[in-house]
C-alpha cells in the first residue's frame, strides 16, 4: 500500500469507458422502437431487442477491456478512480443534482454479466416464445428490463440507482404476468411487485437519510451532492457519520435489498414469480434482477460496513439474514416437485450466500459469486425451459412428466450436469471458486458459526440438486416424457406456460412430425452450451488455489482502499483533508481505510482481508458436497425407482417428520401470514373500517351540521334576514338566483339562501375577530 | 419588490378570452351543435395559443420575479385593485389549466354526457377556465377571492346537471362545503386587511407587512385561511365532499376537478397563507404535516375499500394531495418545490385516470370493479394506457409522479429550522409506507380490471349493447390523451423543465424562512 504522491500514475481511459452511459441508453431506445413499431417489423420486434442487447454487450466488453487497461496503468496499490461523467439533471432549493455514470470494477463485472445473459436469453426467447400472442410485448419488456438494470449498474447517484431499480420492478411485474389471462399469473405478478415495493420503502428512506446526513460533508470535501454514491461511500468511511443515523440508513437500505434479492422473510415472491415464462425466470429471477439487492449492498458497501460494524465483534443483521436464508430456502427445495421451484429456492439460497459473504466482510467472494452464479443458474433455468419446450409438453412437474431424459436430450443433459456441479461447488467448476471462497472467508474473519451454516448449506445444495437431477434425467420416463398425452394435465399443472405458447408448440411439433421428447433447436441449445462453458470455466478468473496470478477478478474488481484527493492543492499527499479530524487517534474501527493510511485522506472502500487458501479446508467442503450427492443419490434411487417400503410414505408415518414436512410444504406458513393475515386485514377490515369512518363519522358529522344549520337558518331567515338585513342580502340572493336561472333551475333558490347566509356570517365573524384581537 | 411589467395585456387576454367564447356561445342557437362545438374548440385553442405565447414571453431567467404585472384601480372603496402577475409558481398551473380545458373540450366533442345541451355545457367549461386562470394570476386578495368563487358555480352546475344518479346530493355537498371554507377564508382575508392597517389587499403588500403581526394574531388568521384552502385541497378530515363530487361528476368535471380545482387550495397555501403569515405557518406546519400523512394512509385505505373504479381514483387524490401538503408543511424550498411539481404531476396523472374511467364507463356502462376484467384483452390500447397511468400514479421513477412524491418524502427528513425534526421524520416513514399502499391499490385495481378474461356478461363483442361497445381508443380520445401521456413521460425524464421554473419562485416565496 503506497500512499506517497510520487507513486501515483495517470490512469488510462478510453472511448468505451467514457461512453459507458450508452450501454443502458441503447436498449432504452430499443424498447421505444419495439413499442412503437415492433409489430410491423419482420421479426415482430425481437430483432431490435436482440440487436440492442448485442450492441450493449459489445460496448460492455469494450468497457471491460479498457477498465482492465486502466487498472494496469495504475501503480501498485494505487486507488483506481472510477470513470465518472455527470450531467445536470434537476435543481431544487438552489442546488443542482446530477445524473451520470461511475464506472469501476464492480460496475464493469455486472455490466458484462447482465449484457451477456440478456443477449443469450433474448436469442433463446426467439424460439421459446415463437408464436406467442404477445411476442412483441415480451421483447419490449425484456429490453426495457435490461436498460433498467444496466442503468442501475452504472449509476453515479442514488436517484438513478432508484430509477433503474424500479424499472426492473415494473418489468418483473409485466413479465411474470405475461400470460395474464390466467389469474394465477397475474396474482403472482402483483405479489412480486408488491412484496418488493414493501422493501423499496426502505430504499426511499435510506436514500433520503443518506442524502441529508452526508450532503454537507460531500459538498465540502468532494464537491458532489449527498446523492452521489462515491460521496456517500467516502463519507461513510470518514469517521464523520453519527453511528445511529448510519445504522438506521443501513437497515433501511438492507430492507430494500431483502425485498429485491428474495431474502428471508420477504423471499416468498420469488418462487411464485416462476409463473412467468422460463426465459424471464432465467434472466430476471435468477441471474440478474434478483442480485440487485446484493449489488446495492456491495455498491454502498461502506455504508453497511460502518453502519453494521462489519468485521466488528459478533454477527450482524446481514449475516444473520443471509444465513437463515441459505438454510430455509435449501430446505424448501427438497419438497418441490416443480423443477423451476427447486431452482427458485436454490436461487434464494445462493443469494443468501452472497449476503452472508457481504455481511462477513467477504466482499470480493460475494461479488464473484454473483458472477459465476449468473452463468450456471441461467443455464439451469434455460435447461428446465428446454425440457418443458421439447420433452415434457410444457409441464415442469419432475415427478409426473420427467425422468430418463438424459438419453433424448444429450445437450440439455450435459449442460445441466455441468451447471449442477458448478452450483454444488465441485472442483474445478466455477461455483467452487466463488462459494468456497465465501465460506472460507466467513470462517477466516472469525465467524465460525456462520461458516458451519455455510457448509451445511453446501451439503443441502448438493443433495437437493442431486434429487432434482435424478428425477429429471434418470430413472424411468414418466408422463409427457414417456410420450403420454394428457392435455388436461398439462393445463392443470403447468399453469406457468399458457395456452398460447401451448398452441404454438403443437403447431411446431406437428411440423416436425414428432410428438415424443426430443432435443431443442439451436437457438435454445446454443445459449445452453455457452453458459455451460462459462459455468465450467469462469471460476478460473479468480482461482485462489492456483496462486495470486490467477486472482484476476480481485485485481480488476476489488477497489483498493486508497487515498483519493488528486485534485487537492499541494498534491495528494498534502490534501486539505489532512486537517480533517480523523477518528484514527481513537484507535478503533472508525478508520477502516487500513492501518497504513488512515489519515491520508478520503477512502472509498474499506480495507478487507482475504483468507489464505488451504487445500485442507477445501477438501473438507468438497467432502461434504460429495457426501450430499451420494446420500441424495442413494435415497433418490430407493425412493423413486425402487420404491423402497421403508422410505416411501415415511413422512406420513412418522409424526416428527410429518410435521416437518408440513412445515416445508406450507413454506413455513409465511405466505399464509402475509396473504391471509396481513394483506387480508389491511385490504379487508382495516380499509373497511377507514371507509366506514369516512361514510358514517365524518359524513355523519357533516350531515348533522347540515341538519342543524338548516333548522337554524330557517329561524334566522324568518326572524333576522327578512327584517334586519333585508335589502342587501335579498338583492344579492336575487342576483345569484338570476345567474343560476339562466343556466339551469337546480336548487338555485336554496343555494343562494345558503350562500347569502354564509357571506353575512363571514362578514360578522370577521368583525368579531378584528374586535377580539385589537 | 421588483416586477416586470412588459406585455401586461397578455394575462388579461389569456384569462378573459374564454369569457368572450361564452358570449359568442350565448348567441349561437341551441340546436346548432356543430357550431357550438366549433366555437368552444376555437376559443380554447386560442386560449392555449395565448398561453403558449406567454410561455415564449416569460423570462425564465427571472422566474422568481412577478412578470406581466398589471395594476388597475378596481374597487377603490375597499382599496382593492385589479392587480395581476405571473411567476414561476403560477406559470405551470396557469398553463396547465388552459391545456386541460382544451383537452376536455376535445374529449367533449364526442362525449357530451346526458342530458346533453352542449351549449350550456361548453359555456360552463369556458367560464370555469376564466375562474381557474384568474385565481392563478390574481395578486390581490379580493380579486383572488372572486376568481376562487367564480370556479364554484360552473362546477356546481356541471355536477348537478350532468352528473350521475346521486348528483343532487354531491353537488350540494361540494358547493356548501367549499362555500363554508370560503367564508372562513374571507374572514381571514378581511381580518388580515384590517390588522395590516386597512391599506391594501395586494399580496406583495401583505407579504411585507403580515410578518410583523403578533404571532397569536397570525395563528388565528392562518386558521381561517387553513380551513378555506384545506377544504379545497382537500385535506383530511375535510375531504368527504371529494369522493362524492368526483364519483357523481361527469368525466369532464372530474378531470377538471382533479387536474386544476384541487390545486387552488394548495396554491393558496403557497401563494398567500405561508408567505404572508410566516410565524403562523411555522406554528401550524406540524399539524398540517400530520393531517397530510394521515390523509396519505387514510386515502390509501379508502382506496382499498372501494368497489367502484372512479371512486377509488377519487380517494387516491386524497392520498396524493397528502404528499403535496407534506411537502408544503416542511416549509423548505425542497419540499415546496416538490409539492408544486406534485400538483402538476397529479393534475396530469389523475386527470388522465379520470378520462380513462369515463371511457371505461362509456363502454361497459359500469365502473364496478368486480364486474370488469380483461380490458387488456378487449381493448389493449386502453388497457395499456391504464397501466401506464397507474404506474405513473404510484410514483414510478421516470414518470412525472415520482418527482412530486419522492422529494416531498425526502424533504420531510429535514424540515425548516424551528420545526421538530423527529416529528417530521416520523411523517417521512409514514409517507413512505403510503407509497407501498399506493402500489397496492393501483396495481390491485389494474390486475382486477385489466388482466384476466372479460366477465361473461361483457364477453363477446358487446351482445346486448350498442355495436361499437368495445371499440378501442378513438380519435377524440387520442387527441385528448396524447398530450397528457407525453407530458407525464417528459416531465418524468426531464424534471428540470419544471423544477427550474418553480425553484426560483419558491425561493422568493420562502424568503421569510431563511435562517
Amino acid at each position: 500500500m503506497i500512499a506517497a504522491a510520487e507513486a501515483l500514475q495517470t490512469l488510462s481511459s478510453g472511448w468505451f469507458l467514457e461512453h459507458a452511459w450508452l450501454i443502458p441508453i441503447i436498449p432504452a431506445i430499443g424498447f421505444a422502437i419495439i413499442i412503437l413499431f415492433g409489430k410491423k417489423l419482420p421479426m415482430k420486434g425481437s430483432e431490435i431487442g436482440l440487436l440492442s442487447m448485442i450492441a450493449s454487450l459489445v460496448l460492455a466488453g469494450g468497457t471491460a477491456m479498457q477498465w482492465i487497461d486502466r487498472v494496469g496503468s495504475g501503480a501498485e496499490g494505487q486507488f483506481i478512480a472510477p470513470v465518472v461523467r455527470t450531467w445536470n439533471w434537476w435543481q431544487i432549493g438552489g442546488m443542482n443534482f446530477t445524473i451520470g455514470q461511475s464506472i469501476d470494477g464492480l460496475a464493469v463485472i455486472i455490466l458484462v454479466v447482465v449484457a451477456f445473459i440478456s443477449t443469450l436469453v433474448q436469442l433463446y426467447s426467439t424460439e421459446y416464445l415463437n408464436g406467442d400472442r404477445r411476442y412483441t410485448h415480451f421483447f419490449a419488456a425484456l429490453t426495457l428490463f435490461s436498460a433498467g438494470m444496466l442503468a442501475m449498474v452504472i449509476a453515479e447517484d442514488t436517484i438513478l440507482l432508484l430509477l433503474g431499480w424500479e424499472i426492473m420492478g415494473l418489468c418483473s411485474f409485466m413479465l411474470i404476468g405475461h400470460w395474464w389471462e390466467d389469474g394465477a399469473n397475474s396474482r403472482a405478478a402483483l405479489k412480486a411487485f408488491f412484496t418488493v415495493r414493501t422493501g423499496d420503502m426502505g430504499l426511499l428512506i435510506g436514500v433520503a437519510m443518506l442524502y441529508f446526513a452526508s450532503n454537507d460533508w460531500t459538498t465540502e470535501h468532494l464537491g458532489v451532492s449527498g446523492f452521489s454514491i462515491r460521496g456517500i461511500s467516502a463519507w461513510a468511511l470518514s469517521g464523520e457519520p453519527n453511528s445511529t443515523v448510519i445504522l438506521v440508513a443501513a437497515v433501511a437500505l438492507f430492507i430494500a435489498a431483502i425485498g429485491k434479492s428474495g431474502q428471508f422473510p420477504l423471499h416468498t415472491w420469488l418462487p411464485d414469480a416462476m409463473a412467468g415464462p422460463t426465459p424471464v425466470s432465467s434472466l430476471l429471477h435468477s441471474s440478474t434482477m434478483v442480485v440487485a439487492g446484493v449489488f446495492l449492498v456491495s455498491r454502498l458497501y461502506p455504508v453497511f460496513f460502518t453502519g453494521f460494524d462489519i468485521l466488528g465483534t459478533g454477527g450482524n443483521l446481514i449475516m444473520v439474514i443471509g444465513a437463515i436464508t441459505i438454510v430455509i430456502a435449501a430446505a424448501l427445495a427438497f419438497v418441490q416437485n416443480d423443477i423451476k421451484k427447486v431452482l427458485a429456492y436454490s436461487t434464494v439460497s445462493q443469494l443468501g450466500y452472497m449476503m452472508l459473504g457481504l455481511g462477513a466482510g467477504a466482499w470480493l467472494p460475494a461479488v464473484f459469486h454473483i458472477f459465476t452464479h449468473a452463468f450456471f443458474k441461467a443455464c439451469l433455468f434455460l435447461g428446465a425451459g428446454s425440457i418443458s419446450h421439447s420433452a415434457s409438453h410444457h409441464s415442469f412437474d419432475m415427478k409426473k412428466d420427467m425422468g430418463g431424459l438424459r438419453k433424448v436430450m444429450p445437450i440439455t443433459f450435459t449442460t445441466w450436469i455441468i451447471s449442477t456441479l458448478a452450483l454444488c461447488g465441485v472442483f474445478p467448476f466455477s461455483g467452487f471458486f466463488s462459494k468456497d471462497e465465501i465460506i472460507d472467508n466467513v470462517g477466516n474473519n472469525g465467524y465460525q458459526m456462520f461458516m458451519i451454516i455455510g457448509l451445511l448449506g453446501a451439503f443441502m445444495t448438493a443433495a437437493y440438486m442431486t434429487r432434482a437431477t435424478y428425477l429429471t434425467f434418470f430413472g424411468e420416463a414418466r408422463g409427457a416424457s414417456a410420450g403420454e398425452h394428457h392435455d388436461e394435465h398439462a393445463t392443470a399443472h403447468a399453469a406457468h406456460d399458457s395456452h398460447d405458447s401451448h398452441d404454438a408448440h403443437d403447431a411446431h411439433v406437428a411440423d416436425h412430425g414428432d410428438h415424443g421428447p426430443h432435443e431443442s433447436g439451436w437457438r435454445i441449445t446454443l445459449p445452453l452450451v455457452l453458459l455451460a462453458v462459462l459455468a465450467l470455466s469462469s471460476g478460473l478468473l479468480n482461482a485462489t488455489p492456483f496462486g495470486e496470478k490467477w486472482e484476476r477478478i480481485k485485481t480488476w474488481v476489488e477497489p483498493r482502499a486508497e487515498v483519493v484527493m488528486e485534485t487537492a492543492p499541494g498534491g495528494p499527499g498534502h490534501s486539505k483533508l489532512l486537517s480533517v479530524p480523523s477518528a484514527a487517534e481513537e484507535g478503533h474501527h472508525d478508520s477502516p481505510c487500513g492501518s497504513e493510511t488512515p489519515e491520508e485522506g478520503v477512502c472509498y472502500a474499506p480495507q478487507l482481508v482475504h483468507a489464505k487458501f488451504k487445500w485442507s479446508k477445501a477438501m473438507l467442503s468438497l467432502g461434504i458436497v460429495f457426501l450430499g450427492i451420494a446420500l441424495s443419490w442413494i435415497v433418490s434411487t430407493m425412493l423413486y425407482t425402487r420404491k423402497d417400503k421403508r422410505l416411501v410414505g415415511l413422512t406420513e408415518r412418522n409424526g416428527v417428520l410429518r410435521s416437518g414436512y408440513n412445515l416445508l410444504v406450507n413454506k413455513y406458513y409465511l405466505d399464509a401470514l402475509y396473504e391471509k393475515v396481513i394483506v387480508k386485514a389491511i385490504a379487508g377490515p382495516i380499509a373497511a373500517a377507514a371507509y366506514w369512518f369516512n361514510q358514517n363519522v365524518l359524513d355523519g358529522i357533516l350531515h348533522a351540521i347540515a341538519a342543524v344549520s338548516r333548522v337554524f337558518s330557517g329561524w334566522v331567515y324568518r326572524n333576522i334576514d327578512q327584517r334586519v338585513v333585508d335589502g342587501t342580502v335579498n338583492n344579492s340572493g336575487k342576483a345569484t338566483k338570476g345567474a343560476g336561472g339562466v343556466l339551469a333551475p337546480v336548487q338555485s333558490g336554496k343555494v343562494s339562501q345558503y350562500g347569502a347566509l354564509l357571506f353575512s356570517a363571514a362578514a360578522v365573524a370577521a368583525l368579531v375577530l378584528v374586535i377580539i384581537n385589537s | 419588490m421588483e416586477m416586470l411589467r412588459d406585455h401586461n395585456w397578455m394575462l388579461s387576454v389569456g384569462t378573459f378570452l374564454p369569457l368572450l367564447g361564452v358570449l359568442l356561445l350565448l348567441v349561437v342557437p341551441k340546436a346548432n351543435e356543430q357550431l357550438i362545438k366549433k366555437v368552444a374548440l376555437l376559443t380554447s385553442i386560442a386560449t392555449v395559443a395565448v398561453g403558449v405565447w406567454t410561455l415564449f414571453r416569460f423570462d425564465f431567467g427571472n422566474a422568481g420575479t412577478m412578470q406581466f404585472v398589471d395594476e388597475k384601480t378596481w374597487i377603490p372603496l375597499i382599496k382593492s385593485s385589479y392587480y395581476i402577475g405571473l411567476d414561476g409558481i403560477s406559470l405551470p398551473l396557469y398553463f396547465l389549466s388552459m391545456v386541460i380545458t382544451l383537452l376536455v373540450v376535445i374529449y367533449s366533442l364526442d362525449h357530451i354526457p346526458a342530458p346533453g345541451n352542449p351549449k350550456a355545457f361548453f359555456s360552463l367549461m369556458l367560464l370555469l377556465q376564466t375562474g381557474m386562470a384568474g385565481t392563478f394570476i390574481a395578486q390581490d386578495l379580493i380579486l383572488f377571492f372572486v376568481f376562487f368563487e367564480l370556479v364554484l358555480l360552473p362546477m356546481y352546475f356541471m355536477i348537478g346537471v350532468w352528473g350521475g344518479e346521486n348528483r343532487q346530493y354531491a353537488s350540494l355537498k361540494f358547493f356548501l362545503y367549499t362555500m363554508f371554507g370560503s367564508a372562513l377564508m374571507l374572514i381571514a382575508f378581511l381580518a388580515l386587511f384590517f390588522k395590516t392597517g386597512a391599506e391594501s389587499f395586494a399580496i406583495p403588500y401583505l407579504v411585507e407587512h403580515g410578518g410583523a403581526l403578533a404571532k397569536n394574531v397570525q395563528i388565528w388568521i392562518f386558521a381561517g385561511m387553513f380551513v378555506g384552502f384545506a377544504v379545497k385541497v382537500p385535506m383530511f378530515p375535510f375531504h368527504t365532499w371529494l369522493p362524492d363530487a368526483h364519483t357523481q361528476a361527469p368525466t369532464q368535471g372530474s378531470v377538471i376537478l382533479a387536474a386544476i380545482l384541487l390545486k387552488l387550495g394548495t396554491y393558496g397555501f403557497v401563494r398567500i397563507a405561508i408567505p404572508v403569515l410566516p410565524d403562523a405557518a411555522k406554528a401550524w406546519a406540524p399539524y398540517i404535516g400530520g393531517l397530510a400523512v394521515i390523509g396519505i394512509i387514510y386515502g390509501a385505505l379508502g382506496c382499498l375499500a372501494q368497489t367502484d373504479m372512479k371512486r377509488l381514483i377519487a380517494f387516491s387524490s386524497v392520498a396524493h394531495m397528502g404528499f403535496v401538503m407534506l411537502g408544503i408543511s416542511t416549509l423548505t424550498s425542497f419540499g415546496v418545490t416538490a409539492a408544486m411539481f406534485g400538483m402538476v404531476a397529479h393534475g396530469l396523472i389523475t386527470g388522465m385516470l379520470f378520462f380513462l374511467a369515463g371511457s371505461v364507463k362509456e363502454r361497459y356502462h359500469t365502473l364496478e370493479i368486480a364486474r370488469l376484467g380483461g380490458i387488456l384483452k378487449q381493448m389493449p390500447r386502453l388497457g395499456w394506457i391504464l397501466g401506464f397511468s397507474c404506474m405513473a400514479s404510484l410514483g414510478l421513477p421516470g414518470l412525472a409522479g415520482f418527482w412530486g412524491e419522492f422529494p416531498a418524502i425526502l424533504s420531510a427528513y429535514n424540515p425548516a429550522a424551528g420545526l421538530n425534526e423527529t416529528v417530521f421524520r416520523v411523517y417521512m416513514v409514514v409517507a413512505a409506507l403510503g407509497t407501498v399502499l399506493a402500489a397496492a391499490y393501483l396495481l390491485w385495481l389494474f390486475q382486477r380490471v385489466a388482466f384476466g378474461e372479460p366477465k361473461p356478461e361483457f364477453a363477446g363483442d358487446g351482445h346486448g349493447h350498442d355495436d361499437h361497445a368495445f371499440h378501442d381508443v378513438n380519435k377524440f380520445e387520442w387527441f385528448a390523451w396524447t398530450p397528457l401521456l407525453i407530458a407525464i413521460l417528459v416531465f418524468g425524464v426531464v424534471p428540470n423543465l419544471m423544477f427550474k421554473v418553480l425553484d426560483p419562485a419558491v425561493q422568493t416565496v420562502l424568503k421569510g424562512f431563511k435562517g
